[in-house]
C-alpha cells in the first residue's frame, strides 16, 4: 500500500513538472522571450560561470589544504623521496596552469558575454602569440622530462650488489615470498613443480633451495637496498607498496623486479603516525579476479640488527616438510640432510 | 589539386532530379537505410541508450563504493543471483559492472556513438556532399555495430556473466575460463561483439575518409573545411590504422582461448594444474591492446575537440583563434598518438629504457593539446558570447580538457606514474580528460545539430539545468578521486576494508557516489528534452546559432541527397564571423566575395577573380549510382 502511495506521489509530481515545463515554454513563445539572445538566461549563464569558477577554486585550495595530512601518505622508500618531490614540482607547474586556464576560460566566458551592442573582435591570428604558447609548454615540458628521465633511470637501474633478495609470488588470491636462506642465493624453480605443498615450485635438484625458507610476512633491513624479485604463477598481479612508492606488475613466465630502500622501520613508523597497530602492507594493483581486493600481505622493515635475528632464526622450508627430502637427487642428498638438519637416512 | 579531384569524382547538379524517384518504404527509409542522415540517428539513438546502460552500471558500482555496508536485496529483481544471500554485490559482478561500463562507454558510446553519429551526420552536410561516398557500406557500418551491440548485450544474461576482466581484457585472467567466471562464455561473446565492432569501425571509418577526400563540393579545400570535418577525418585515419591492431590482438586471444595456442601464456599454474603454454608473453597482448587502445583515446577525444571549435567560434561570434594551428595541432596529436602506446605499461616489466623513450614521446603529446586550449581561450577572448546549451557544454569539454590533460602529464613521466599507477588518480584523470569531456563533446554536437536533425529546437532551459547538474555532477564525482589517488588506493577494487592503508575517505567515497547518482538521473532530463523535442520541440528557424557552415544552407527537413538544386559552392572559410564592415556578424561559406566588398580583406578582394572560374566548374554528377 505504501509502495503505491510512493508511486502515485513520484508520478503526480512528474506530471506536475511536465506541466510546469510545457507552460513555461509556451510562455516563453508568447512573450518572444526565445528570440531574444541578450537575455535574462545568458546573463546568468555568464553570472553562474564565475561564480562556479570562485567556489571551485576556494573549494579547491580549502581541501588540498585541510586534508593535507589525509590524502599524502607518509613515505618510507629512498627513491620515494625523489617521485615524491617530482610529483609536488610537477603539481606545483600544472597548478598554476590549472588555475589560469580555467580562470581565464569562466571569465572570458563571464566578462564577453553577448550583448546587443557589443560586437567580437575579428582577430584570427597572430603568430607571435601562437608560437610563444607553444614554445614555453614544449620548454617547460623538456625540463619535466629531463628531470624524470634523470629519476626514472635512477630508480631503474641495477640493484647494488649487497641488496638483500626476497622472491615475491602473486597468485589468485594471496602473496608468498621466499628468502634464499643462509647461502644467499635462491634456489631454481619450475612451475610445472608446483603442487599445494611446493607452491613455489622450486627445484631440489638445485642444491641454493635447500635452506630457502618461506616465511609468512616480508621482513626487510632499514637502510638496506632489499630487491624484489616479482613472479606471478596463474594471472597478472601487481606487487604495491604504497609507503615506499613501489609498484611492478608480477607477470607469469616473465619474473621482474624492483629495488628499493626502506628508511623507517615499522616501529618508526607507527610513531610517526602515531597509530600503535601501524603495519606495512603490501597490495595488488592489477585486476586478477575475484579475491582483487583482499591480496594483502604484511611486510616488517625491521633495524638491520633485528633482522639478521628474524633471518637466522628462519627455519628451511625443506626442513619443514621433510617428505621433499625425496625429490633431492641423491648425490646431494648428504648436503641437504645437513643444511636442514635433517637426517635424511631416518 | 582539390578542384580536381572534385572535378572527375564529385556529383553533376543536373542529374539531382533523378534522387527524387526513389520510393521509400519504411524499411529502406528507416531500417536498412542509405541515408547518411538516418544511419547519423541510428548511431545516437543507439549510442543514447548504451551510455544509459554504461551510466546506470556505474550507478550500481558507485553504490557499493559508497555505501558499503548498504543491503542492495532491492536490486535482486533486476540482477538475481548477482546479489549474494547476504544482499551484497557479488564481488566477481562487481569486476563484471566495472568491465562493461569501460568497454561500452568507451567502444559503443564515444565511440560509435560519437564519431558515428557526427561523422555521418556532419561530413556531407558540411563538405557539401549529397551523401557519403558508399552509402551501401555505411548501412552495414551501422548493422554491423547493432549486430555487436546484440551480441554484447546478451552476454549479459549468460549465468556466468559478461567479461570481468577490465575494459582492457588482460590475460592471462582472460584467457583463462578457470581463472574467473566472466573469462567463460562473457569473454567468448566480448571478443566476438568486438570482433563485429571493428568491423563496423573500419566500415565506417574508409567512408569518413573517402567522403572527405573525394566528395567536397566546388571551393571547399582542405584549407576553409571546418575544424569538425577535419577532427573527424583525423579520427577516422587513426581508426583505420589502429582497430586492424586491436582485431588481430583479439585474434590471438582467441586462439589461445580457444585452440590451445600460446601467443599470450607462459608458465601458468592454475586450479591445481600445470598448463602445457610455454613461451607466450602476456605483455605482448598489452603492446598490441594500447597501440589501438591509446589512439582510441584520441579517436574518443578529436571530434569532441572538432565539434567544440565549431560550437566556441560561432557562439563567440568571432573566428577560431589560430585555425591553421587548429589543424597542426590536430594532426600533431593523431600522429604522436600512435608512439606513446607504452605509457600505459610503465611498471609491466617492460624494458625502463623502452619506458624513458614512451615518456619523451608522451609529454611531447601535451604540446599540441596545450595548444589547443590556448587557441579555445583566445577564441573566446573579446568574443560576444551567446550560452547557448551547446555553448555550455563546449565550455565546460575546454574545463575537463585543462583539468583532466593537466595530471596526463604526472602520469606521463614514468617516475611519478610507479606510485600512481592503476590508482584513482588515473581513474579520474581519464575520466575527466577522455571520458567526460568527449561526452560533452558530444552533448554539445547533439543541442547544437539536434535542428538540423530533427527541424526542432531543444527546450533551452531544460538545458541549461541539465548542463549545470552535469557540469558541477562531473567535477564532484572525479575531482574527489584525484585525493583519493594520491592517497594511493587501486582501481578495480570491491572494497577497501581489506587493508589498514586504504581503509579511510569513507566519506568522500560516499560523497563521490551520491554526486554520481545525481548527475545520472540529471540525464533523465536530457532524454526528455530529446525524445520530446523531436516530436514537440519549437519548430527551428533555418540557421538558428547564424553559422557559417554549409549544413545551415540545406531545407529545414533535407532529403536525400540534402540540396533540393545545385549544391552550394564554397567562396571562403567557415570562421567569419564578425568581419569588420559587415552588416551581420556571420558571413556564410557559401556567399562570394564578389558580394562582400565592404568587408573583404585585401587578399581577399584578388580572390574575386577566381570567383568566376570556379562557379564554371561542371562536375558531373552521373558517376553517382542510386
Amino acid at each position: 500500500m505504501f509502495e503505491v502511495a510512493i508511486g502515485l506521489g513520484v508520478i503526480l509530481v512528474l506530471v506536475i513538472l511536465l506541466l510546469l515545463f510545457r507552460v513555461q515554454s509556451l510562455l516563453n513563445v508568447a512573450r518572444g522571450s526565445d528570440k531574444k539572445i541578450e537575455s535574462t538566461s545568458n546573463k546568468v549563464n555568464g553570472a553562474l560561470l564565475l561564480l562556479f569558477m570562485i567556489v571551485s577554486i576556494i573549494a579547491f585550495f580549502w581541501y588540498s589544504i585541510a586534508e593535507f595530512d589525509n590524502y599524502t601518505l607518509p613515505n618510507a622508500s629512498e627513491h620515494g623521496v625523489l617521485t615524491d618531490r617530482m610529483f609536488w614540482v610537477t603539481t606545483a607547474i600544472t597548478g598554476v596552469v590549472f588555475i589560469l586556464a580555467n580562470a581565464a576560460l569562466f571569465y572570458f566566458a563571464f566578462r564577453y558575454q553577448y550583448k546587443d551592442s557589443g560586437k567580437a573582435l575579428f582577430y584570427p591570428d597572430n603568430h607571435k602569440l601562437e608560437i610563444a604558447w607553444t614554445v614555453i609548454p614544449a620548454i617547460v615540458l623538456t625540463l619535466l622530462v629531463g628531470y624524470g628521465l634523470k629519476v626514472w633511470t635512477q630508480i631503474t637501474n641495477e640493484p647494488p650488489e649487497e641488496s638483500e633478495v626476497v622472491e615475491v609470488m602473486g597468485y589468485q588470491f594471496a602473496w608468498k615470498v621466499r628468502y634464499p636462506g643462509k647461502d644467499g642465493m635462491l634456489g631454481g624453480y619450475d612451475y610445472r613443480l608446483i603442487d599445494p605443498v611446493n607452491e613455489f615450485g622450486v627445484d631440489f635438484s638445485d642444491k641454493a633451495s635447500f635452506d630457502d625458507f618461506v616465511p609468512r610476512e616480508i621482513h626487510v633491513p632499514k637502510g638496506k637496498p632489499v630487491l624484489l624479485k616479482i613472479r606471478a604463477r596463474d594471472v597478472l598481479h601487481s606487487v604495491y607498496l604504497p609507503h615506499f612508492r613501489v609498484k611492478m606488475d608480477a607477470v607469469p613466465g616473465m619474473p621482474t623486479r624492483f629495488w628499493f630502500i626502506p628508511t623507517k622501520s615499522t616501529e618508526e613508523m607507527r610513531q610517526e603516525t602515531g597509530n600503535p597497530d601501524f603495519n606495512y602492507e603490501l597490495a595488488c594493483t592489477e585486476i586478477c579476479g575475484r579475491g582483487h581486493f583482499s591480496m594483502r600481505l604484511i611486510m616488517v622493515v625491521d633495524e638491520p640488527e633485528d633482522y639478521e635475528k628474524w633471518y637466522n632464526s628462519q627455519e628451511p622450508w625443506l626442513t619443514q616438510n621433510p617428505t621433499y627430502l625425496s625429490k633431492v637427487p641423491e648425490k646431494l642428498q648428504e648436503l641437504a640432510a645437513v643444511t636442514t638438519g635433517i637426517n635424511s637416512k631416518n | 589539386m582539390d578542384q580536381h579531384i572534385a572535378e572527375t569524382t564529385g556529383y553533376h547538379d543536373a542529374e539531382w532530379h533523378a534522387h527524387g524517384h526513389h520510393k521509400e518504404s519504411f524499411v529502406t527509409k528507416y531500417i536498412f537505410s542509405q541515408d547518411h542522415k538516418t544511419i547519423a540517428k541510428q548511431f545516437l539513438i543507439t549510442g543514447i541508450f548504451w551510455a544509459f546502460i554504461g551510466g546506470i552500471l556505474s550507478s550500481i558500482f558507485r553504490l557499493q563504493l559508497g555505501y558499503p555496508d548498504m543491503s542492495l536485496e532491492w536490486l535482486r529483481p533486476l540482477l538475481g543471483g548477482w546479489i549474494t544471500d547476504a544482499g551484497k554485490l557479488d564481488p566477481e559482478f562487481y569486476l563484471a559492472l566495472v568491465t562493461m561500463h569501460g568497454t561500452i562507454m568507451v567502444f559503443f558510446v564515444l565511440t560509435a556513438g560519437l564519431s558515428g553519429t557526427f561523422a555521418n551526420f556532419l561530413i556531407p552536410l558540411q563538405i557539401g556532399a549529397r551523401d557519403m561516398a558508399s552509402g551501401f557500406l555505411n548501412m552495414l557500418s551501422y548493422w554491423f555495430f547493432f549486430a555487436s551491440s546484440v551480441v554484447m548485450l546478451c552476454s549479459f544474461f549468460l549465468k556466468t556473466g559478461p567479461a570481468a576482466g577490465g575494459w582492457v581484457v588482460y590475460p592471462p585472467l582472460s584467457a583463462l575460463p578457470q581463472a574467473l567466471q566472466g573469462s567463460q562464455g562473457g569473454m567468448t561473446l566480448w571478443l566476438i561483439a568486438m570482433a563485429l565492432f571493428i568491423v563496423s569501425s573500419l566500415l565506417g571509418g574508409i567512408n569518413y575518409i573517402t567522403t572527405i577526400i573525394n566528395l567536397r563540393t566546388r571551393g571547399m579545400t582542405f584549407a576553409r573545411l571546418p575544424l569538425t570535418i577535419w577532427a573527424l577525418f583525423l579520427t577516422a585515419v587513426i581508426g583505420v590504422l589502429s582497430f586492424p591492431v586491436l582485431f588481430s590482438a583479439a585474434l590471438l586471444l582467441i586462439f589461445d582461448r580457444s585452440f590451445g595456442t600460446s601467443f599470450y601464456l607462459s608458465d601458468i599454474y592454475i586450479g591445481g594444474e600445470a598448463l602445457s603454454n610455454q613461451g607466450g608473453s602476456a605483455i605482448l597482448f598489452q603492446h598490441l591492446f594500447w597501440f589501438l587502445g591509446h589512439p582510441e583515446v584520441y579517436i574518443v577525444m578529436l571530434p569532441g575537440l572538432g565539434i567544440t571549435s565549431e560550437i566556441i567560434s560561432t557562439n563567440s561570434r568571432k573566428p577560431i583563434f589560430g585555425y591553421r594551428a587548429m589543424i597542426g595541432s590536430l594532426l600533431g596529436i593523431a600522429v604522436l598518438s600512435f608512439i606513446v602506446w607504452a605509457h600505459h605499461m610503465f611498471v609491466t616489466g617492460m624494458n625502463p629504457f623502452l619506458g624513458s623513450i614512451f615518456m619523451i614521446l608522451t609529454l611531447i603529446i601535451a604540446v599540441p593539446s596545450a595548444v589547443k586550449v590556448f587557441n579555445y581561450l583566445a577564441t573566446m577572448w573579446k568574443g560576444n558570447i551567446r550560452f547557448t546549451p551547446g555553448m555550455l557544454f563546449s565550455i565546460g569539454l575546454v574545463s575537463f580538457f585543462i583539468s583532466g590533460g593537466l595530471t596526463g602529464i604526472f602520469l606521463g613521466n614514468a617516475a611519478i606514474d610507479i606510485p600512481l599507477h592503476d590508482t584513482y588518480f588515473v581513474v579520474a584523470h581519464f575520466h575527466l580528460v577522455m571520458a567526460s569531456a568527449s561526452f560533452f563533446g558530444m552533448l554539445a554536437g547533439v543541442y547544437h545539430w539536434f535542428p538540423k536533425m530533427f527541424g526542432r529546437m531543444m527546450d533551452e532551459k531544460l538545458g541549461y539545468i541539465h548542463f549545470w547538474l552535469t557540469f558541477i555532477g562531473v567535477y564532484l564525482v572525479f575531482f574527489p578521486m584525484h585525493y583519493i589517488g594520491i592517497a594511493g588506493f587501486p582501481r578495480r577494487y570491491y572494497s577497501w576494508t581489506t587493508f589498514d592503508v586504504f581503509n579511510s575517505f569513507t566519506d568522500l567515497n560516499t560523497f563521490v557516489t551520491v554526486a554520481a547518482l545525481i548527475t545520472m538521473v540529471a540525464q533523465f532530463l536530457f532524454l526528455f528534452n530529446f525524445f520530446y523535442s523531436i516530436f514537440r520541440g519549437r519548430v527551428a528557424p533555418p540557421n538558428p546559432w547564424q553559422s557559417n557552415t554549409l549544413e545551415w544552407t540545406t531545407p529545414l527537413h533535407p532529403g536525400h541527397g540534402n540540396w533540393p538544386g545545385a549544391i552550394p559552392t564554397v567562396y571562403r572559410w567557415p570562421y567569419d564571423y564578425s568581419k569588420p564592415g559587415a552588416e551581420e556578424d556571420y558571413i556564410p561559406q557559401h556567399i562570394p566575395y564578389s558580394q562582400t566588398m565592404e568587408s573583404n580583406l585585401p587578399h581577399e578582394n584578388d580572390l574575386i577573380a577566381l570567383e568566376k572560374e570556379e562557379e564554371d566548374i561542371v562536375i558531373d554528377e552521373s558517376s553517382e549510382s542510386h
